[in-house]
């Protein structure tokens, strides 16, 4: 029961911080209230029992990504920038657009009734934890593991040529 | 020891690669002697591979490396060993190394030494993959080399422009000729299934089995490339005016061997012509109407080089009513010692030219026996082969050719007396006006005057030697019983390669030829003595030039004009049309019609492209919804 | 088909349908840059939400390791936006999309 209610409050958390990091003026308050909302998703991968993702999720993208934004936004000294005033127009279509597809999706989600009968598997324990991942992540899928640690080094050399203060 | 023939070609390849890349430090003198014994190499290895044909070994294909398989199309770059490539072998090697001697003399003032020497060492190499190749590919890619070092030697002096549209023009008219020979061996290859003359003619005589119009095709094809390479009409108009190159090279390349490719082309491939009645009547007629043209207009010529240069073009004539009568051997016969005998006279005219101070108008001559005592006896000897004298190297291939066509075609034979009659009177002609009377030059060159040196005169000497006793090799029945000696030795050696003429004349017959030969021979040479000597007539000056003949003569039957107003003036206005009218409206209007309606289309599409982020990723969502609809 | 106690698995796809619209939505509505790439980290999550959802279900860890990837993918994807971001900026002095436009005929 109660880990019902977790996943109803969680939810809850979430989507109304996605909701204020949008809706905020100040971009330092956009950047917490996503903070938020991933610490909401890290704990509904607590409930699903994905410990290893959940504590990864925080380290990642509270830890390294969010700060990355703030500190950028306060590089670029952007705590007091004003938007200008959007038209109606481009609010009621963005609106709409993110509306629909919104209801959409959720309308696509309903009508999968397959998923409503399939058995329930055996719940294994361990499937989340670091040993297990580790032990797929390295027997499976080393390749794309290594292949990943090349698109970081390329990326970390894009990073730095970009930000570079003077290019040619 | 066949395998040793691979060194033939090799030899002059090194040189040409050592003198290009490495050749810059050493002085002329090293160049002159490596260019000259890789030459003098290749000539041993050549008398080393001759001998043992002459002794009755088969022919033998020496296999040099794989080169084009496709699919039924094998063609191995090899080369053939029979008596026909061994002999041309052996005179290429040796007229051309005598003639690397003398250009070591000759060229030894020129700034481009270096150049020279390695571009004469490239054309033997490629007229030696020529002769040697064992199939019509292989012979090719010498067909084309040799093109290209003629070109090349041609504009040898590529500061003067006239020697860059000489060889322009000779590069362009071989084209054509080459068109022809590249269509023969489609037509030949689509027939057969093969070109290598081995499977066509000697062994499995493929030849035989082509239908009777296609042979002609193929032959007249075949031919058409001959007459490029040996200037025989309609395309005989580069020769003359090849002799912009050095004098040695109008000897190597214009008279002795490159211009001689197209009659070794025409007897190897003698078992297609032989059983061809059209196309060998087509050959006997335009070598003959070749020869006929060429004696007439060097009756008149001024240039020294270019009376010979016209010798040339007649006496290559005379070869192909040779080969279309059927009598191959007789043709390389006279090859042979035509060879000897023009190379002499072109480089005894160069002998001359250089003791002139580069004058080669015979009207600016005159007198130089006194000073020139090595060049103009050797010149009167190759003057006296050429015009057909017993027992002179000339007479007897000449008198062959000459019996072959009293066989054959009366009409011809008369003709080819004519033609005999010219070159005794015009090379007499020549000859008194350049070695006798008075000197008619400046004073400067007077002073100048001066016998050749020694790397010089001692080609000469062996090639008169030569142009004696080079009529041995094909000795007539007749001659050669009353002198103990073999008679027709060439055609016998040549037995197994080309295909012999059934001709058997009484041995009456053939003295009478002989004699008619000798009275034609004399009767000009005794004409032009009176003319030229006695009566001392010069050369008229050009404005003096009054009978209408005479003029037609000295202007070459206006052919080049006449090319230039049926070919190049049509063309020129043709193109100028195409250029002023189609080019702009309708090819420009095509082109930039798609431009412009591709400009058009975009600009009216481009008009989404607002470049607002927003409106893109809205678009983009709409698409997904859309997609998820429709799921 | 229920993961704990009432939760089904279309709880969650709903739950990231409905995050994913909001991100979707907050890209269109919002001009600044920054708030556009963190609303675009935003679909990520939700994505990754539902693939920890299926993970579950079908008690497989493959769709745990693809979060992962995809949380590799993300990084270095904001890494080099930001520095792209701080470009511009450090060219243009703004970092609203509607003045980037020069992307256009």
């Amino acid at each position: 029961m109660l880990s019902e209610y977790i996943f109803w409050f969680l939810s809850f958390v979430a989507v109304f911080s996605a909701a204020g990091m949008i809706f905020s003026k100040n971009p330092v308050y956009s950047v917490l209230s996503l903070i938020v909302t991933f610490f909401a998703v890290a704990g509904h991968y607590f409930l699903l029992g994905a410990q290893f993702l959940a504590a990864v999720h925080i380290i990642v993208y509270a830890g390294a990504i969010m700060v990355l934004f703030l500190y950028v936004i306060m590089m670029l000294n952007l705590n007091k920038l004003e938007e200008e005033k959007k038209s109606l127009y481009i609010k009621s279509l963005s609106f709409f657009a993110g509306g629909v597809l919104m209801l959409v999706l959720i309308a696509v989600v309903r009508r999968t009734e397959e998923l409503q009968t399939i058995q329930p598997a055996v719940y294994n324990a361990d499937m989340g934890l670091t040993q297990h991942l580790g032990k797929v992540l390295y027997k499976e899928f080393l390749v794309p593991f290594e292949l990943a640690s090349v698109l970081f080094l390329s990326a970390m050399v894009g990073a730095v040529y970009l930000s570079k203060k003077e290019l040619a | 020891m066949e395998k040793l023939v691979t060194l033939v070609p090799l030899f002059p390849l090194a040189g040409f690669l050592y003198i290009t890349f490495f050749g810059k430090g050493f002085s002329k003198g090293f160049i002159g002697t490596l260019a000259s014994s890789t030459i003098l190499l290749s000539f041993i290895v050549s008398v080393l591979v001759f001998t043992t044909q002459m002794h009755g070994a088969h022919p033998a294909i020496v296999k040099v490396f794989d080169w084009i398989t496709a699919g039924s199309f094998d063609i191995d770059f090899s080369f053939l060993v029979d008596p026909l490539s061994t002999i041309y072998l052996l005179f290429i090697t040796g007229v051309g190394f005598l003639i690397h001697v003398y250009s070591t003399g000759y060229m030894h003032d020129d700034e481009g030494f270096n150049r020279f020497m390695a571009y004469l060492n490239l054309f033997v190499f490629f007229m030696l993959i020529l002769v040697l190749g064992d199939s019509y590919v292989t012979m090719f890619v010498g067909w084309e080399g040799v093109g290209v070092c003629s070109f090349m030697l041609i504009g040898f002096w590529y500061k003067d422009m006239k020697n860059n549209d000489a060889a322009k023009k000779a590069f362009i008219v071989n084209r054509i000729g080459d068109l022809g020979l590249i269509i023969g061996m489609c037509l030949l290859f689509a027939y057969t299934g093969t070109l290598k003359f081995d499977d066509l003619f000697i062994g499995g005589s493929d030849a035989s089995g082509i239908p009777g119009g296609v042979g002609t095709a193929i032959g007249i094809s075949l031919f058409i490339g001959a007459m490029g390479k040996s200037a025989q009409i309609p395309l005989h108009t580069w020769l003359p005016d090849a002799m912009a190159g050095p004098t040695p090279v109008s000897a190597l390349i214009h008279a002795a061997t490159m211009v001689t490719a197209g009659i070794y082309m025409v007897a190897r491939s003698s078992e297609l012509y032989a059983y061809n009645e059209i196309a060998s009547s087509v050959i006997v007629w335009a070598g003959i109407l070749t020869s006929l043209l060429g004696a007439t207009i060097a009756l008149t010529q001024n240039d020294i080089k270019k009376v010979l240069a016209y010798s040339t073009v007649s006496q290559l004539g005379l070869m192909f009513v040779a080969l279309g009568m059927g009598a191959y051997s007789t043709a390389v016969f006279h090859v042979i010692t035509h060879a000897f005998f023009k190379a002499l006279l072109f480089l005894g005219s160069g002998s001359v030219i250089h003791g002139m101070s580069g004058e080669q108008d015979i009207r600016r001559m005159g007198g130089l026996k006194k000073f020139m005592p090595v060049t103009h006896l050797t010149f009167l000897i190759g003057t006296i082969a050429i015009s057909g004298v017993f027992p002179f190297a000339g007479f007897f291939s000449k008198d062959q050719i000459v019996a072959v066509a009293f066989e054959e075609n009366k009409i011809v034979f008369i003709l080819s007396l004519l033609v005999s009659a010219c070159t005794a009177f015009y090379m007499f002609r020549l000859y008194f006006l350049t070695f006798h009377g008075k000197f008619r030059g400046t004073h400067d060159q007077e002073h100048h005057l001066h016998e050749s040196p020694k790397s010089m005169t001692v080609p000469l000497m062996i090639l008169a030697v030569l142009s004696v006793v080079g009529g041995f090799i094909g000795l007539p029945h007749a001659v050669g019983e009353q002198m103990g000696m073999h008679w027709h030795w060439l055609d016998h050696f040549l037995e197994d390669a080309v295909v012999m003429p059934s001709i058997h004349m009484s041995l009456s017959t053939e003295v009478l030829l002989m004699v008619i030969a000798t009275i034609v021979a004399l009767g000009s040479i005794a004409y032009a003595w009176t003319i030229y000597k006695k009566r001392g007539v010069l050369a008229d000056e050009d404005k003096d030039m009054e009978s209408s003949a005479q003029k037609l003569l000295y202007n070459k039957y206006w052919i080049d004009e006449i090319y230039d107003a049926l070919i190049r003036k049509p063309v020129d206005r043709i193109s100028h049309f195409l250029g002023k009218f189609i080019e702009p409206k309708i090819i420009d209007g095509i082109v930039e019609g798609t431009g412009s309606l591709t400009k058009n289309t975009g600009g009216i599409f481009r008009m989404l492209q607002s470049g607002s982020l927003s409106l893109y990723i809205f678009v983009f969502i709409i698409g997904l919804i859309a997609i998820l609809l429709s799921l | 088909m229920q993961l704990f106690h009432n939760i089904t698995v279309n709880h969650y796809l709903v739950l990231s349908s409905v995050l994913f619209g909001l991100g979707a939505f907050g890209v269109l509505f919002r001009r600044n840059a920054i708030i556009m790439f963190m609303c675009i980290e935003l679909m990520l999550n939700a994505v990754n939400l539902t693939l920890v959802a299926f993970s579950k279900m079908w008690n497989h860890t493959d769709g745990q390791v693809f979060v992962f990837f995809i949380m590799v993918v993300a990084a270095a994807e904001v890494a080099v936006g930001l520095a792209i971001l701080m470009m511009l900026y450090r060219n243009l002095h703004t970092t609203d999309t509607t003045v980037l436009n020069k992307l256009k005929f």
